[in-house]
């Protein structure tokens, strides 16, 4: 009975004797590893630059790819988590690092993925000459900077507002800083990050082409992998082998479910705050299986069983009384020294970069980019306003109808993770055949992709409508346009809200693959930010890489500031249950 | 007297407001919790009680003064000392005995040890069965069971108990307090001295050996009322009613001691007015002029009767003062004559006696109902009178004194406010309400 209670973190045991999950899940699992190690090996392979690695259009291989791109992701998922934990565990308990990391991260959250790619890719080439390994890691880099930078707003956020109650009771009882971090702060953050974790990877997804396929800065490298596959196939304009692609990643996104993010998602259920409300909670046969099997379960609670020793060693040798638990004299110079460094810098900055700038470019062409960023700023924001126009309603009707909302807010989630950008060929056949201009028609591309972000959220508040609300609104006989203006609009507003931030961040970091589409020979532009930033990344200008991506995040940062914050806090404010 | 557990020396703590100015919640508090007794504290809300009891836990530092555990100064969470919450505060995702065990993984004692002592006291506490159960998956008054087990498992010297009955029912909560009462006597545990917070009057007279009377604005001890009754008590007896009584007269001795009927005046403009609902102010007085109290009520039956608890009730009988429909003192609420006119008047009317009794008696709102006819288009922005409270309360209070203003002078029709514009302005069609202060 005692044993029964060690059962933590995999708990509902249900078979005690005659392993048949055991033998069931050892093949499987053995496959898995053998793959893993397959793919791994192949990532260290000699190679020298310049050379071609052979991309083939033959469905056979696409196997191999969807492995080395999940490797890929995989990977890069597990740095964001580690780069999310330092970070946020920084941010959250020195003041002086928040005081830096936050303004960095709002600042690195907006520069697009292809800018750190083609910023860093020379550098990493360099660190394994002669080995694939650094083209790699130049991959995992652009994929990792596509996933790491909300995890770890997300956990810091989590971090600021763990309950102060339960703070309270963890000095009370004498935990230690790390103990905190495992009973309290890490449990408190986890289903948060698992969503961000899970929007992360719909984000690898999407740049999963200009991550492996790198054609930055001059070099023109092809890393096997779904997204170089579908780069040859619009380069040998194959719409055979798009088909193939999508099913491949369809595949993809489908494994990664689940094995990976249902089990997560199953597990981390416990760890809600909310102490009661509904148990509508994630199941994954997964889980299920791993918590039936013996041996499995073995091993994970060995695992965890070492975390839970090290508490012992981190513990809190002193308390209250001692004097090292004084606390020093808040020292107001330092800080007031810190600041100083830290506006000493920025200026420095400003001034180095202005001078590098101005004196490669010139005053002209900032003007004329920040144009540009205008323009892009205009299709974000009138194509936000069309998709709200066609999916609030619809989002409101499924929302309505509660037989409908959990499955189709799977689709659309599943949608947002699908990356839009493979069907942009097809809008290049289109505008091409019908001569259309690519300054109106390739807009609608920038929204392909987040749209759903819009639907889902909206559904989401939709259906969380109070239904006594409902029943009065019926009661008093609300139709038409009234019932829209004074009951369905502001209930859904605050989750419209939500949807389109999120909506239109990636929709900024989309305009560079939207506004700049190639489908073989053909490349159709739209005069834009995110064509000129792409144009310039191809052919390696740095100066105006520089200035396009800082052009685009004084927009995002503005329009996050001025639009958006604002919106956001009025929603909070005046329009919640 | 015994040994001092803790003990404190002219302590003083101040919270920086939002505008930088130093606002006090505790002045020049002496108290000693000696070993072997059981001491309340009892306030209103916002007197600092619980700000006390945060820094004899060494959650937060004192400002001035000293505090001391047994002889040793505090600078943080001392071990002998453990704390029950007003919300529980257990972790969701640990199972009961984790949750329990806690205290003893940080202080790392090896897991045997650690699981037989988290069983006994699960068992000691009458949860046993339930050491695999999730928090959520309990009932309040369970949950709160584990709470208590978890502070005592460390065997600490002193418990402090916040609030640790007023999230529960009434009936758990008095069978959790006598279950508490019992383990205390019994003497199986190695606590020496229990400190509880409450505003419940009647669970502070049955539980302790000593009853301090917390005063607001800073807070300080008011009075103190020495209890040598054996335990248990029975609550039906004459000498606990009385006790009850004489507590209820130094809660409220506040506002008898502030003014007399007539004249508010000496209330300074910012002056916290107390959380009452309006509705329920009228509620209380129609109450009080019926049967079978006919205008004159004992505040602990009247308690009683309405099932308020007293931080509800308290409130709500100070705004009645305040206004002139009834009168407090000594324990006991009789309702002015103006008060009886006010329930037998139609709604219309009501509104009318509100109005002049607040413009008359709440300086706050004479105050704003000036300054808006004076100003042109009789309205004005909200945030002037926001600042000016912020400069004797911190923002959050001011922010509620001001809400309170506002529901009270929309009620009595004296100004209006808008929620989005935050304006607050004339009434549309501006009868003039007569100026005459009346009672």
């Amino acid at each position: 009975m005692m044993n029964l209670d060690r059962f933590q973190f995999l708990p509902r045991r249900v078979v005690d004797t005659g392993n048949r999950w055991d033998w069931a899940l050892l093949p499987l699992v053995l496959s898995a590893l053998i793959l893993l190690g397959y793919g791994a090996s192949q990532m260290a392979t000699p190679y020298q630059v310049g050379t071609q690695l052979p991309i083939t259009l033959d469905p056979i291989w696409l196997p191999y790819y969807l492995l080395r791109t999940m490797l890929r992701m995989f990977i890069a998922l597990g740095f964001s988590l580690v780069f999310a934990c330092v970070f946020a565990a920084l941010a959250a308990k020195v003041r002086a690092a928040e005081k830096v990391l936050i303004p960095m991260l709002d600042i690195l959250q907006s520069i697009p993925v292809l800018g750190f790619l083609s910023i860093t890719i020379t550098g990493f080439i360099a660190l394994f000459p002669g080995n694939l390994l650094g083209v790699e890691c130049a991959s995992i880099f652009a994929i990792f900077c596509s996933q790491a930078w909300n995890m770890a707003f997300s956990l810091y956020q989590s971090f600021r507002t763990v309950p102060s109650e339960l703070q309270e009771a963890s000095r009370i009882f004498q935990l230690s800083g790390w103990h905190r971090f495992w009973r309290l702060e890490m449990p408190y953050a986890m289903p948060g990050l698992l969503w961000n974790m899970m929007m992360s990877m719909s984000g690898g997804w999407f740049f999963v082409v200009a991550s492996e396929a790198i054609s930055v800065s001059n070099q023109n490298i092809k890393l096997p992998g779904i997204g170089s596959y579908i780069s040859a196939a619009i380069e040998a304009r194959n719409l055979g082998a798009i088909g193939w692609a999508i099913l491949a990643m369809l595949i993809g996104i489908l494994l990664y479910d689940q094995l990976f993010f249902r089990p997560l998602l199953a597990w981390a259920d416990k760890f809600r705050f909310e102490e009661t409300g509904s148990t509508g909670g994630q199941s994954s046969w997964l889980l299920t299986w791993l918590r039936r099997t013996d041996r499995m379960q073995n091993m994970m609670l060995r695992g965890f069983s070492v975390i839970d020793r090290t508490f012992v060693y981190f513990r809190k040798k002193h308390d209250g009384t001692s004097i090292m638990s004084r606390q020093r004299t808040h020292n107001s110079t330092a800080e007031r020294v810190w600041d100083a460094v830290i506006a000493a810098l920025t200026l420095f900055a400003i001034y180095r970069l202005s001078h590098f700038i101005l004196g490669e470019v010139g005053i002209a062409e900032v003007g004329h980019v920040f144009l540009l960023g205008f323009y892009t700023l205009l299709r974000v924001m009138i194509l936000i306003a069309l998709a709200a126009v066609v999916w609030v309603p619809v989002g409101v009707w499924i929302g309505m109808n509660p037989r409908w909302a959990d499955r189709l807010q799977a689709v659309a989630q599943f949608l947002a993770a699908f990356p839009a950008n493979l069907t942009f060929p097809l809008a290049v056949v289109v505008i091409v055949k019908f001569n259309l201009h690519p300054d109106i028609w390739l807009s609608p591309l920038i929204i392909l992709g987040t749209q759903w972000y819009i639907l889902f959220n909206v559904i989401a508040g939709a259906s969380n409508i109070p239904t006594e609300l409902r029943y009065a609104a019926r009661n008093l006989g609300l139709t038409g346009w009234l019932k829209w203006k004074r009951y369905m609009l502001p209930a859904v507003f605050p989750s419209f809200v939500t949807g389109a931030i999120t909506a239109s961040g990636g929709s900024w970091n989309a305009s560079i693959v939207s506004e700049y589409v190639t489908w073989g020979n053909t490349t159709l532009e739209a005069h834009g930010l995110g064509s000129y930033i792409a144009h310039m990344t191809a052919v390696g200008d740095f100066p105006r890489i520089a200035l396009g991506i800082g052009v685009m995040c004084v927009f995002v940062m503005g329009l996050n500031h001025f639009v958006w914050r604002r919106l956001y806090r009025l929603a909070e404010e005046r329009m919640h249950f | 007297m015994a040994n001092a557990l803790i003990e404190l020396k002219g302590v003083g703590k101040s919270f920086r407001s939002a505008d930088g100015t130093q606002r006090a919640v505790l002045e020049d508090v002496d108290f000693t919790l000696a070993e072997g007794e059981i001491v309340a504290l009892l306030g209103q809300s916002g007197s600092g009680k619980s700000t006390l009891l945060r820094l004899m836990a060494g959650l937060i530092p004192a400002d001035d003064g000293s505090v001391h555990y047994r002889g040793q100064p505090i600078y943080g969470p001392t071990r002998g000392v453990s704390m029950v919450f007003q919300s529980f505060a257990l972790f969701p995702w640990l199972t009961v005995q984790q949750n329990v065990e806690l205290g003893l993984e940080a202080r790392g004692v090896p897991q045997a040890e650690r699981e037989e002592r988290a069983e006994k006291a699960i068992e000691l506490i009458g949860l046993s069965g339930f050491n695999g159960a999730l928090p959520r998956e309990l009932s309040g008054g369970m949950r709160q069971r584990v709470g208590i087990a978890r502070a005592l498992v460390v065997e600490p010297d002193i418990l402090l108990m916040d609030e640790a009955f007023s999230a529960l029912d009434v009936l758990t909560g008095e069978q959790l307090r006598d279950d508490m009462l019992e383990l205390w006597e019994s003497k199986q545990t190695p606590m020496r001295g229990i400190l509880v917070v409450s505003h419940n009057i009647e669970e502070a007279v049955l539980m302790a050996d000593r009853v301090l009377i917390f005063a607001s604005d800073p807070g300080r001890v008011r009075a103190e009322l020495r209890i040598s009754l054996p335990r248990p008590r029975n609550p039906e007896s004459v000498e606990v009613r009385s006790l009850i009584d004489e507590v209820y007269a130094l809660m409220t001795a506040r506002t008898r001691a502030g003014k007399t009927t007539e004249g508010a005046s000496d209330l300074h403009l910012a002056y916290r007015l107390p959380e009452a609902d309006v509705s329920r102010m009228e509620s209380l007085l129609e109450m009080l002029s019926e049967p079978p109290f006919n205008g004159r009520a004992d505040l602990p039956a009247l308690g009683e009767e309405t099932e308020l608890t007293d931080d509800e009730l308290l409130p709500l009988t100070d705004a009645l003062h305040l206004l002139g429909l009834a009168q407090v003192a000594h324990g006991d609420i009789a309702t002015t004559p103006l008060g009886q006119r006010y329930v037998q008047a139609e709604n219309t009317e009501r509104q009318e006696i509100f109005g002049t009794q607040l413009l008359a008696h709440v300086p706050l709102a004479a105050h704003i109902r000036h300054s808006l006819e004076s100003s042109d288009s009789g309205e004005l922005p909200e945030e002037p009178f926001l600042r000016m409270l912020r400069e004797s309360m911190d923002s959050d209070e001011a922010e509620r004194v001001l809400k309170v203003a506002i529901e009270w002078g929309r009620y009595g029709e004296v100004y209006e406010y808008g929620f989005h514009t935050g304006l607050i302005r004339l009434p549309e069609e501006d009868e003039p309400v007569t100026e005459e202060a009346e009672s």
